[in-house]
């Protein structure tokens, strides 16, 4: 459960997992949508799209049979998970305490993507940690 | 005895139960993870109950949630 990568500051995503992660979210909204990214050495090279078991515009919850599936995937693909992602239809990019309670899974950067103002436009990073939240920058790279 | 944890191999001393195994791997709130055992989820009812035997694979997560319904009115 707690991978021997030690989290940095650092998350690279390339501009098509970006662009996947944004879509994601505006198809979903209102309702929240959540994912995954892995990869390795704090960049992403996949993307799961995760089902909201809440189907709500103010709260997500991952389905447990999903996270299992996909857990074993990046397993087997030599990858490591890194974000978990959600969206806010219509709040900013930033944890909410709900979110910040749920930060539960260690050593990853938990993303935000907020349709609020500029719709998928709005994107962040937050390491979490006990209640500690540290932003992470999101760097999109040209592919 | 010999396990499978999240895919690493694992060896624990005596007998366990899923609760004692969560204990043992520094999980501080088992009441947030799921648990699946030789590929079925169990209920947290049973992590107490259930005794793990040589060679089983158990894998756990945590939930993955959050949301923000009570703080809309001050955004």
């Amino acid at each position: 459960m707690r991978p021997e990568r030690q989290q940095t500051l650092n998350l690279e995503i390339p501009k098509g997992i970006f662009e996947q992660m944004l879509e994601h979210a505006k198809t979903e909204a209102p309702i929240e949508a959540c994912g995954i990214l892995a990869g390795r050495d704090g960049r992403a090279e996949k993307l799961y799209k995760m089902t909201n078991r809440d189907n709500k515009g103010d709260h997500f919850m991952m389905v447990p049979q999903e996270q299992f599936r996909v857990a074993k995937d990046i397993r087997s693909s030599g990858l490591e998970m890194l974000v978990i992602y959600h969206s806010h239809p219509d709040t900013p990019a930033r944890p909410s305490a709900e979110d910040i309670r749920l930060a539960l899974t260690p050593d990853v950067t938990y993303v935000i993507v907020s349709l609020r103002d500029d719709p998928g436009r709005v994107v962040k990073g937050f390491l979490i940690e006990e209640g500690d939240i540290t932003e992470v920058p999101v760097k999109i790279l040209e592919q | 005895m010999n396990l499978i944890v999240n895919g690493n191999e694992t060896n624990v001393d005596g007998e366990l139960t899923v609760n004692e195994l969560l204990t043992e791997q520094n999980v501080k709130m088992p009441e947030m993870v799921s648990v699946e055992l030789n590929g079925q989820i169990l209920r947290r009812s049973e992590f107490e109950s259930t005794k793990l035997n040589e060679g089983d694979a158990v894998e756990f997560l945590y939930f993955m949630g959050g949301g923000h319904a009570s703080e809309r009115a001050t955004d």
